[in-house]
């Protein structure tokens, strides 16, 4: 059993102008099992909390904790925080020329596990992740994220997460850029280290559709750097009615 | 030993070609008041059928192209004999041919090589440059109407070396010329990989990997003469910089004559600077005298490590000095892969390895 606990967060970032705040205090706890929706307009922060827990440089943490099992996330170094038990499956994976799939998620998991997994097992368990994922195993040649479709590219991140096996899941809009069988074969992937991992979920979203595959325990709308509204998956269907329009005129 | 038998002029450091190259690190290579000692300096321990190597006076195997290169003419003035390696017409030689340099080590040298590749013969020719040197050399290939040469040259040199070279390439029609150029060892190295045509349908794909440490200057000059039309050449150089002091430079001129209708050109120069105090320069010149063609282009880039391929490494658990490694390795296997040699590909990567493992990279 896991906890995030983000407590009043703010965060900037650098620009031309000088510091800008873009996260003015997040208060949220997502535990194991479950699956938190954050939906908000484009602009309102939902990635910077994604980055910013991640541990990316480009943001910079003002006030505010985050800990995971009561340990200081914030004092841990990108690689520590992934060895935790966090994982982000980012909105915009990076191509890393030159550095081959099955290469790269073996370094990776060497490197959460603490030791190289057994050649033996290794090849079947890559093989079987990828096969429930529907992916070409011819795949695992091929560089990190080059040439990738908007649609391999999230089956890659959600590949990771398989193999990973985090505590705890950021889903920075997964759901973007995949046509509906794309969509509810992620979705699937997802559910299915849920079951098996008891992984606790933070579904970052500006649509309601990935809810309909992702069903949400809370869902939690954010709005100009906060969460400005709590409530069950009802909320999301209010969302899907009426839109952010109430919330971003504030 | 020999003496000077034409006009010889010393390089001043004003000259274009001379302008980047730290002259007092020469030894004297440049300099007519050093005497160089005449020295066929290839060998190799077995040749496959269809390869001839020998040694020739210079009278009997001229130059084949002309050349500035005021070292060059040096090193003509210089060798009285030259080593001829000859692939025989239709051999297709699938194992690579690996000739070995054996240099005098700290004495003034110069040698000369020519390189002939058969009509429609296949093959690969590997140099390897190990221990120390004082070094000047010329290498002229010339390739037979429809032949296949791969060449590659390692400059795998002692970090005192000092290597100055001039590998020109003279492409026949229809020929494919493939040239891999490693230098990650040497005190100075500068090579200049030059090709010109003999014919419609020739082709030049020219790779570099350089890897420049504390202190080393490696200077790549490349020159492609797109004399005749209907001709391609491709340039890729990748470098990487770390350490204090450590210098590159590239220079790629691209030159497309009148008459050279129908040129297909690329080329490209990226470095990589791993630590402050390292400089790189990079320099692609196009000259384009007709408009009648398929295409030239080219880009250089210059950076640091790019911050979101290493988050990206580094949020899947892996360190940062395992994330920049895997960066640089990925960075240089685009090149290193064009060995087609495992065995030579691991050992360049290995010593890449070593330096890496001395600095702390920013």
């Amino acid at each position: 059993m896991s906890t995030l606990e983000i407590k009043n967060l703010h965060v900037s970032v650098t620009t031309d102008e000088g510091a800008k705040e873009i996260l003015r205090g997040v208060d949220l706890t997502i535990k194991s099992g479950e699956t938190h929706a954050i939906m908000g307009p484009n602009g309102s922060g939902k990635s910077t909390l994604a980055y910013s827990i991640a541990g990316h440089p480009k943001y910079t943490v003002t006030a505010g904790t985050v800990t995971l099992d009561g340990v200081d996330v914030l004092a841990m170094s990108v690689d520590e925080r992934a060895k935790a038990g966090l994982f982000l499956a980012m909105q915009y994976p990076v191509e890393v020329p030159g550095v081959s799939v099955s290469n790269f998620l073996r370094t990776s998991v060497t490197a959460i596990r603490g030791e190289a997994p057994k050649v033996r097992t290794w090849v079947g368990e890559v093989k079987a992740a990828m096969t429930a994922l529907s992916m070409d195993p011819a795949f695992s040649e091929r560089n990190v994220n080059e040439g990738f479709s908007g649609g391999e590219k999230k089956r890659h991140e959600i590949l990771q997460m398989e193999l990973l096996k985090p505590k705890i899941a950021i889903l920075d809009e997964t759901d973007s850029g995949l046509d509906v069988d794309a969509l509810r074969i992620v979705s699937e992937g997802v559910n299915r280290i849920k079951e098996s991992n008891d992984l606790g979920i933070m579904l970052i979203t500006h649509y309601t559709r990935i809810l309909r595959y992702i069903k949400p325990d809370f869902v939690h709308v954010f709005a100009a750097g906060r969460i400005v509204e709590e409530g069950g998956p009802e909320l999301a269907n209010k969302l899907e009615e009426n839109g952010y329009a109430e919330y971003v005129t504030a | 030993m020999s003496t000077l038998t034409t006009n010889f002029l010393t390089p001043t450091g004003r000259e274009e070609a001379w302008r980047f190259t730290p002259l007092k690190r020469l030894k004297g290579l440049h300099d007519a008041s050093t005497s160089l000692a005449d020295h066929p300096s290839l060998t190799a321990t077995q040749l496959s059928a269809g390869v001839t190597i020998s040694t020739q006076p210079s009278v009997e195997t001229g130059p084949s192209s002309t050349t500035d290169d005021v070292v060059v003419q040096r090193v003509r003035d210089t060798a009285k004999s030259v080593t001829v390696v000859a692939i025989a017409a239709d051999a297709v030689i699938t194992e690579p041919i690996i000739l070995t340099r054996s240099s005098l080590g700290g004495a003034a040298e110069a040698s000369r090589t020519v390189i002939r590749a058969g009509i429609h013969s296949q093959s690969t020719i590997v140099i390897e440059n190990v221990g120390t040197g004082l070094f000047a050399e010329e290498i002229e290939i010339i390739l037979e109407p429809g032949s296949t040469l791969r060449f590659i040259t390692l400059q795998e040199w002692e970090n005192d070396a000092v290597h100055l070279g001039r590998h020109h390439a003279i492409i026949g029609k229809d020929a494919s010329f493939t040239s891999v150029v490693v230098t990650v060892g040497g005190s100075l190295v500068r090579l200049c990989p030059t090709v010109e045509y003999a014919g419609p349908g020739a082709s030049a794909d020219m790779y570099g990997l350089y890897f420049a440490g504390n202190g080393q200057h490696l200077e790549h000059r490349i020159h492609v003469d797109h004399n005749v039309g209907y001709a391609k050449s491709r340039v890729n150089y990748k470098g990487a910089l770390s350490g204090d002091g450590a210098r590159t430079v590239w220079i790629g001129d691209v030159f497309i004559r009148a008459a050279a209708d129908g040129t297909d050109t690329y080329e490209l120069n990226r470095n990589l600077l791993l630590t402050d105090g390292a400089r790189a320069d990079s320099v692609p010149n196009l000259e384009i005298e007709t408009g009648d063609i398929v295409g030239a282009g080219h880009a250089s880039t210059t950076g640091r490590f790019d911050d979101e391929q290493l988050f990206y490494l580094e949020s899947r658990g892996i360190p940062e000095g395992e994330a920049k490694r895997l960066v640089i390795r990925g960075f240089f296997l685009e090149i290193l892969s064009k060995i087609a040699i495992e065995a030579i590909e691991e050992r360049i990567m290995d010593r890449i390895d070593v330096e890496l493992s001395k600095v702390e990279i920013a």
